[in-house]
């Protein structure tokens, strides 16, 4: 026993340099995977700012912007089709989000209450609606046949509910000690002044977390309105990045613009467009940062 | 008021369902009208669509709707017609080997990152590093494709860097071979940072004590990690890799129609995108009765995967997801 410890105090002094070698890998590995996360945006941003006949001959290596020009946001924010599109892209965020945080809310309030009879089949009715998806067609044809296609509708009440943010409110209210809601019932307070008077104050960080999951939700998607949007001046501003910058349209020359202004930032438009879209979310979420793991691990490790 | 109406639940329990009924809405009136609007919502955009999937089974024309389309014998005709497609195995195979790689490769990478940044001293540098690899997850999907795009150019970044040492570029993305590779790697760049957190937040949990033990009998910090970090993550490692491969045929199909082009669908057509393409193709008629059966074989696959894994997860780790 002895013996053996002495050899592994000697194994420990012998690691000691091949730990400390480790340490200065591990840094360098975790500065490399910074750079690496960090480069797209930074290109992206000196791009933006650069001249356009020089992004267009570079693409994806400018450390630093190259014949310093605005212009391009100039542009960005005269489009019409670009302004539509970020006005399109406000209003659905909007009105969802109200909806979303209400829907999510209500549901959360009734799964976790007790006592209920009529519980069990309606949150089977819940549940059953994770794991089944009609799928694309049919979800097509009843956004068609409630007559919301080619409406802003059609982004907001598809999918007003996430089942999976429902349960993390769920669990959030689950947490809260029963005696303050048994409390309020017997001052006379009513379920739906329980859950605005005393449960939503309670469980802030946890609906400041939903909040962001469903407005970057709204705000990063694309799909729903290349299905069931057809007029370009209702389009999303995603859905109008995907156009110049994914299938190289000439969608921005179409729309009586200033085809000459439209021309000349023909490559750095796309740069400005990207920059305006991603900043908002990425100076929100680092605010939320602390409550992240909250949300997570009740997905995970539920039950 | 709630005390009283509880302590006379019992004999109220042998009374008929009427009465208890009556009983439960006076009590519950309020819950019930807040999930009323819950439901309407759920009949409307999830269990009213499920009806439409009856046009699998129907020769669906937009001009006579679901009930007045025709039904196709035999029943599985579209079903059949799907096996028997050519483009059949070349689904099923992309479809599987991109989830696959996803897993093989994309599973380890945040746990790995959790064991690196726990290795980390200095707690502010750690806080930086998070901060900064969660944010590819906070991008759009458009974004980061056409970040992809631009740097897979034939004169772009990639391109730059391979003629750096000597190569010869080209555009990555007409070549069928690198599909599989873009794909998986920027699966990793965008949820790295973020897959990690529920591995980080499982470390901290990690009693102490065995740390203290484990460095009293002299371990070194490579064997505190794999015989204190890795045992004490393990839990939590079984049960994301359960819940991720009860998720295989979900493939991010909105990332592939952004990405791919017809030079490569023979490597990225997956079982979605080509229903996408069946329902909304650039020239020809839509075919919505197939792409539905097809949508609904995906679906039943998807719950076949989930039951099995489900069970599988009962079995081993007594946690399961109902």
């Amino acid at each position: 026993m002895a013996k053996n410890k002495n050899k592994n105090n000697n194994h420990q002094i012998h690691e000691s340099a091949g730990s400390r070698t480790f340490d200065v890998v591990n840094v360098f590995i975790m500065l490399f995977l910074c750079v690496v996360t960090l480069y797209p945006m930074w290109y992206i941003l000196c791009a933006s700012f650069s001249n356009n006949a020089y992004v267009s001959a570079h693409p994806g290596t400018i450390l630093w912007p190259h014949g310093f020009t605005a212009g391009s946001y100039m542009l960005a924010f005269t489009h019409p089709l670009l302004i539509s599109g970020y006005a399109n892209t406000l209003i659905v965020l909007l009105v969802s989000l109200p909806i979303n945080m209400l829907l999510t809310i209500f549901a959360g309030y009734f799964w976790a209450s007790k006592n209920v009879m009529l519980k069990k089949p309606f949150v089977i009715m819940i549940m059953i609606t994770m794991f089944f998806n009609a799928g694309m067609i049919p979800n097509y044809l009843n956004v068609r046949s409630l007559g919301l296609y080619n409406s802003l509708w059609s982004l907001i009440l598809p999918g007003a509910l996430s089942v999976f943010d429902t349960i993390i409110c769920r669990t959030a209210i689950e947490g809260i000690p029963h005696s303050l809601v048994e409390s309020a019932y017997l001052d006379g307070a009513n379920d739906l002044k329980i859950v605005f008077k005393i449960i939503m104050p309670l469980i802030k960080p946890t609906l400041a977390v939903l909040l962001l999951y469903y407005g970057v939700g709204h705000w990063n998607a694309w799909f729903n309105a290349s299905i069931y949007i057809k007029d370009n001046d209702r389009l999303p501003i995603q859905n109008i990045m995907r156009s110049i910058l994914i299938a190289n349209s000439n969608l921005l020359n179409s729309a009586g613009a200033d085809t000459d202004q439209v021309d000349m930032f023909a490559d750095t438009i796309k740069y400005s467009t990207i920059i305006l879209t991603t900043v908002p979310v990425l100076c929100v979420y680092p605010f939320l940062q602390k409550y992240f793991v909250k949300g997570i691990m009740v997905g995970a490790v539920k039950e | 008021m709630k005390k009283s109406t509880k302590s006379k639940a019992q004999p109220a329990d042998r009374k008929s369902l009427s009465y208890r009924l009556a009983k439960d809405w006076s009590m519950n009136k309020w819950k019930y009208i807040m999930i009323l609007p819950v439901v309407i919502y759920l009949i409307l955009f999830c269990y009213k669509p499920m009806y439409g999937l009856v046009i699998a089974f129907k020769n669906y024309k937009l001009t006579r709707g679901i009930d007045g389309s025709p039904w196709v014998s035999p029943w599985y005709y579209w079903f059949q017609n799907f096996f028997e497609d050519p483009y059949f195995w070349r689904l099923i195979k992309n479809t599987f080997v991109l989830s696959g790689l996803t897993i093989l490769f994309g599973f380890p990478a945040p746990i790995i990152l959790a064991l690196l940044l726990n290795e980390i001293k200095s707690n502010k540098f750690k806080r930086v590093v998070q901060t900064i690899t969660y944010m590819p997850y906070f991008i759009s999907m458009v974004v980061m494709c056409s970040i992809i795009k631009i740097f897979c150019q034939q004169n772009g970044l990639f391109s730059t860097i391979v003629e750096a040492f000597g190569g010869t570029g080209q555009n990555y993305l007409m070549n069928g071979a690198y599909f599989p590779l873009i794909y998986v790697l920027s699966d990793i760049w965008q949820g790295i940072g973020w897959n990690s957190i529920i591995y980080l937040a499982a470390l901290t949990s990690i009693d102490q004590q065995l740390y203290e033990a484990a460095k009293v009998d002299g371990a070194n910090r490579w064997q505190l990690m794999t015989h204190v970090t890795l045992p004490g993550l393990m839990p939590t490692i079984v049960v994301m890799f359960i819940l991720r491969m009860g998720n295989i045929v979900n493939i991010g199909y909105e990332k592939i129609l952004l990405l791919y082009n017809p030079s490569i669908y023979n490597v990225s057509d997956v079982i979605s995108t080509y229903i996408y393409r069946l329902s909304f193709p650039t020239s020809g008629m839509p075919l919505y009765s197939k792409a539905t059966a097809i949508g609904l074989f995906n679906s039943l696959i998807n719950v076949v995967f989930l039951l099995f894994t489900n069970w599988l997860s009962k079995k081993t780790t007594e946690s399961s997801l109902f």
